[in-house]
C-alpha cells in the first residue's frame, strides 16, 4: 500500500503492527526529517527487524517530536485503524490510545538498561499508568540541510499541503498549539486599537484646546482694551512697557514648559484616566474661568482706563499659571521618585521573582513601571519548560478513579437535605481520593530525580560539543587587514556572507543544544545568522556569541512576536487609580502567564550617629613571651 | 588559684629549692617561664583563670636542675627568694630568677594537684 504525495511516501505493512508517521528521504520537501514509531509492545521483535530494514541510524537522544501541526488532520491510516482523530490531551489516559505526545526515552531513568526496558513495557502497557510506559522511538533520517526545520509554523504549512494526509496526526501539546491563544490575541488587538485611538484623540484635542485657551488668555487681556475702548485708555508708560517684556518671556517659558511636560508621545496606554492630570486640567480651567469672570465684570463692563493695572493683571495670571505648572511637575514627576514601597513581582508559571522599589504611585502607573522592568529583568517566558510539571500533574490525576459502589447518585440539588447529601458525597469522595493518594506508593519522585540528572548530563554534553564546534568555526574567519585589502581583492566577504559561510559547521550542534534546552522556537535560523554576523563585525569571541543561547535573556532580546506588548491586563480588587498601599495585591495578566504583585511599605528608618575620636585608635601587641632561665 | 580582688591571695604552695647549674659562663635553672602583667593572659595554656597574669612554668628541661628539684610544667611561681611573682612584668621575673650572684633560688610554686591533695588528706 504505497501512497505517494509530493515526493514523500508512507507505507503501511499489515504484517507489522507499526504505524508509520512519515518517512522522509533526503531531499526534505516535506519540511521535516523525522520518523516516529509507536511500538506495539506485543511485537517487539518485528520492530527491531524493521529498524534494521530501514537502515537508518537511530538517534537515541532525540526526544521530542517537533509538533508542527496546529490543525491535526487525521491520516488515512488512522481512520483505517478506527482511531478517534484529533485528541488534544497531553497524556493519553486510557490504555487504548496508542499515541502519546511527548514520551521521553527514559530508559536510563528507570535504572534499567535498554534491553530490559522493553520487557517492562510489555508488562506495563496494560496498566492504568499507561501513559508512563508508552514508548516511542524517534529516528532522524540524515537531514539534507542542517537547518532549524521548525523555524516558523506558517512557513511550513505553506510549503507542504499534502503533509497532513501523509502523516499520522500526533496529538499532544506543542509549543505551536497557540491557535486558541492566537485567536484571543487577534481579537484583543482589534478591540484595543479602536478603543485606544478614540480615547487618545479625545484627550489630545482636549489638551490642545486647554493649551490654546491658557496661552491666548493673557494676550486677550492685553489686546481687548485697545480694541474696545482705545480712546479712553491711558497711554502706556515705561513701567507698563517693561511689563510687556515680562509677559512675553513668561509666556514663552510657559509654552516651552507645557510642551515639555504634557505634549510628549505617550509611551503606554493605561486603562483609566490619569487622575492627577485630570485634576490639574480642571484646576487650570477653573482658574482661567475665574480670571475671565473677574476681567469681564470689573474691567470690560466698567471699561477701566488704567491700562497699567490691566497689564499687571495679565502678568499675575501668567505668574499663577507658572506656579500651577510647578505644582504639576511636583505631582506628576517628582512625587514618585522617592521610594516608598517595595513590590515583589512573581511570574505565575515558573515562579521567577524580583523585587522593585517604587514611589507613591497609583496602581496603574505602578503596573506600568513593573511591566517596563519586567521586559528588562525577567528571562523570556518559555512555555516548553513547563510541560514536565504538567505531565506529572496529569499522572497524579490519572492514578485514581473513584467509583461509587453503592449506586447512590447525587441527584440534582432540589431541596436542602438532598443538597447536603450531594455535597457530602462529593466531600467523602475527595477525601477518599486524597487518602488513597497518600497511601499508595508513588515512585514519581524517583523518576523525576533520574530524569533531571539525565537531562542535566545531556545538556552539559551538548553544550561541550557546541562550544567546541563554535570555537572551531570562528577560527575559519579572520578579519582582513588594510594592507591585505589592496593585495588580494578576491574572495572577500562582508559580515553577512562570512556568517553564512561558517554557519553550517556549527548549525547542527547548535540546533541540538537548543532542542535539548527547549529554546528552539525562540531562535530562527535567520536570527542566528544575524547574530553571528553582528558578533563577527564587532570582534566578539565565540563565547560572547554563545552567551545569548546558553542563558535565556530578557524578553526584548527576542523577536517582536514574543513581546506581547499589547496584551497586558490589570486585575485588581482596589480601584486602579487609587494609590499603592501596604499589602496591596494585584495581577498583571498576559495571555500565557500573569505577574502577581505584592506591595509592602519600606519601613521608616531611624539612623543614629556615633562619634569616634580619631585619636582613640590605639593598639597594643598581644604578647606571650617565653624565656628560659 | 582564683583570687578575690581586694583580699589576700591564698594558695597551697610547695617550696622548691633549685641549685643553679654552671654552663660555660651562664648559670641556668633548666626551665622556661611565661606570663606577666605585660603579657596577654588569654594565651596561657596552663592557667585556669584566663585573666591570671602570673608567672607560669611553660617548659622544664629534662634532667635539669629544675626537674631534679621537683618543678613541674604548669606550675605558677608565687615567690622567688622572697620576692613576689604574682604582679610582676615578664622581664622583672626573668631578672629575679637570673641574678648572677645567687647560686640557689627558692621558689614557692602552686599547682592544682596540691590543693586536691590537701583536701584529700584532710577528709
Amino acid at each position: 500500500m504505497l501512497e505517494e504525495g509530493r515526493g514523500c511516501w508512507s507505507w503501511s505493512l499489515p504484517d507489522f503492527p507499526l504505524e508509520m508517521a512519515l518517512i522522509d528521504k533526503a531531499g526534505a520537501e516535506c519540511g521535516g526529517a523525522r520518523v516516529a514509531f509507536k511500538i506495539d509492545p506485543r511485537q517487539l521483535a518485528a520492530s527491531a527487524n524493521l529498524l534494521s530494514e530501514l537502515r537508518l541510524p537511530p538517534d537515541k537522544t532525540a526526544h521530542k517530536l517537533p509538533l508542527r501541526l496546529p490543525a491535526a488532520k487525521p491520516s488515512n491510516l488512522r481512520e483505517a485503524l478506527g482511531q478517534s482523530p484529533g485528541r488534544k490531551d497531553l497524556v493519553a489516559m486510557d490504555t487504548e490510545s496508542t499515541y502519546s505526545g511527548y514520551s521521553y526515552y527514559s530508559g536510563r531513568s528507570r535504572g534499567s538498561h535498554r534491553h530490559g526496558e522493553r520487557s517492562r513495557d510489555h508488562h506495563k502497557s496494560r496498566s492504568k499508568d499507561g501513559s508512563r510506559s508508552e514508548k516511542s522511538v524517534t529516528i532522524n533520517a540524515p537531514p539534507a540541510e542542517p537547518l532549524l526545520g521548525d523555524s516558523s509554523v506558517l512557513g511550513e504549512e505553506v510549503q507542504d499541503d499534502n503533509w497532513g494526509e501523509t502523516t499520522t496526526a500526533v496529538t499532544g501539546t506543542s509549543e505551536h498549539s497557540l491557535s486558541q491563544e492566537d485567536i484571543v490575541r487577534i481579537t484583543k488587538d482589534m478591540e484595543d486599537s479602536v478603543g485606544l485611538d478614540c480615547r487618545r484623540y479625545l484627550t489630545l484635542t482636549l489638551a490642545v484646546v486647554l493649551g490654546l485657551l491658557v496661552f491666548l488668555t493673557p494676550l486677550a487681556f492685553l489686546a481687548l482694551p485697545h480694541l474696545l475702548w482705545p480712546e479712553k485708555l491711558q497711554v502706556c508708560g515705561t513701567a507698563c512697557e517693561g511689563l510687556f517684556i515680562s509677559v512675553a518671556f513668561k509666556l514663552l517659558i510657559l509654552l516651552l514648559a507645557v510642551w515639555a511636560l504634557f505634549f510628549r508621545a505617550p509611551r503606554a496606554g493605561l486603562p483609566r484616566v490619569f487622575v492627577f492630570r485630570a485634576l490639574l486640567a480642571v484646576l487650570v480651567l477653573l482658574f482661567v474661568v475665574s480670571y475671565w469672570l473677574f476681567y469681564g465684570v470689573r474691567i470690560l463692563d466698567s471699561q477701566d482706563e488704567n491700562y497699567q493695572g490691566i497689564v499687571q493683571y495679565a502678568v499675575s495670571l501668567v505668574d499663577a499659571l507658572l506656579f500651577i505648572h510647578y505644582l504639576a511637575i511636583v505631582l506628576l514627576e517628582l512625587r514618585q521618585l522617592q521610594p516608598a514601597f517595595s513590590v515583589c513581582v512573581t511570574r505565575s508559571t515558573d515562579g521567577e521573582t524580583r523585587h522593585y522599589n517604587l514611589g507613591q504611585l497609583s496602581i496603574q502607573r505602578a503596573a506600568l513601571a513593573i511591566i517596563e522592568n519586567y521586559y528588562r529583568d525577567f528571562s523570556v517566558h518559555n512555555p516548553a519548560l513547563l510541560t514536565a510539571s504538567k505531565s506529572r500533574a496529569a499522572k497524579h490525576l490519572a492514578g485514581l478513579k473513584v467509583y461509587n459502589v453503592d449506586g447512590e447518585f447525587p441527584a440534582t440539588p432540589a431541596t436542602g437535605p438532598g443538597n447536603n447529601a450531594a455535597t457530602g458525597l462529593a466531600h467523602s469522595q475527595s477525601r477518599a481520593m486524597i487518602a488513597a493518594a497518600a497511601r499508595r506508593r508513588d515512585t514519581s519522585h524517583n523518576e523525576l530525580y533520574y530524569e533531571e540528572a539525565e537531562h542535566e548530563r545531556r545538556v552539559r554534553k551538548r553544550k561541550a560539543r557546541l562550544v567546541v564546534a563554535v570555537e572551531e568555526a570562528f577560527t575559519h574567519i579572520k578579519r582582513m587587514q588594510e594592507e591585505e585589502q589592496k593585495k588580494a581583492p578576491g574572495d572577500v566577504m562582508d559580515p553577512r556572507e562570512a556568517a553564512q559561510a561558517i554557519f553550517p559547521s556549527m548549525a547542527r550542534s547548535l540546533q541540538k543544544y537548543l532542542r535539548t534546552t527547549r529554546q528552539q522556537h525562540c531562535h530562527s535560523m535567520e536570527s542566528i545568522q544575524q547574530h553571528l554576523a553582528f558578533c563577527i563585525t564587532n570582534n566578539m569571541t565565540p563565547k560572547a556569541f554563545l552567551e545569548s543561547y546558553l542563558t535565556p535573556g530578557p524578553t526584548l532580546q527576542y523577536g517582536r512576536e514574543r513581546w506581547l506588548a499589547r496584551q497586558w491586563t490589570l486585575v485588581s480588587e482596589a480601584s486602579v487609580t487609587s494609590g499603592l498601599k501596604e499589602g496591596a495585591i494585584f495581577l498583571i495578566k498576559c495571555i500565557d502567564f500573569s505577574l502577581v504583585v505584592t506591595a509592602k511599605r519600606i519601613p521608616y528608618i531611624q539612623l543614629s550617629e556615633e562619634f569616634i575620636d580619631p585619636k582613640s585608635h590605639k593598639f597594643v601587641l598581644r604578647l606571650q613571651s617565653e624565656t628560659s632561665v | 588559684m582564683s583570687f578575690i580582688p581586694g583580699q589576700p591571695v591564698t594558695a597551697v604552695v610547695q617550696r622548691i629549692e633549685i641549685r643553679k647549674l654552671r654552663q660555660g659562663e651562664h648559670l641556668i635553672l633548666g626551665f622556661s617561664i611565661g606570663g606577666g602583667i605585660d603579657q596577654d593572659p588569654g594565651q596561657n595554656p596552663f592557667s585556669e583563670d584566663k585573666s591570671d597574669k602570673g608567672i607560669y612554668v611553660t617548659r622544664v628541661t629534662p634532667e635539669g636542675p629544675a626537674e631534679v628539684a621537683g618543678l613541674m610544667m604548669g606550675d605558677k611561681v608565687m615567690q622567688v627568694n622572697g620576692w613576689d611573682m604574682t604582679m610582676v612584668t615578664h622581664d622583672q621575673a626573668r631578672k629575679r630568677l637570673t641574678k648572677k650572684n645567687e647560686d640557689v633560688v627558692r621558689l614557692l610554686v602552686t599547682r592544682k594537684s596540691l590543693e586536691q591533695a590537701v583536701r584529700h588528706s584532710m577528709m
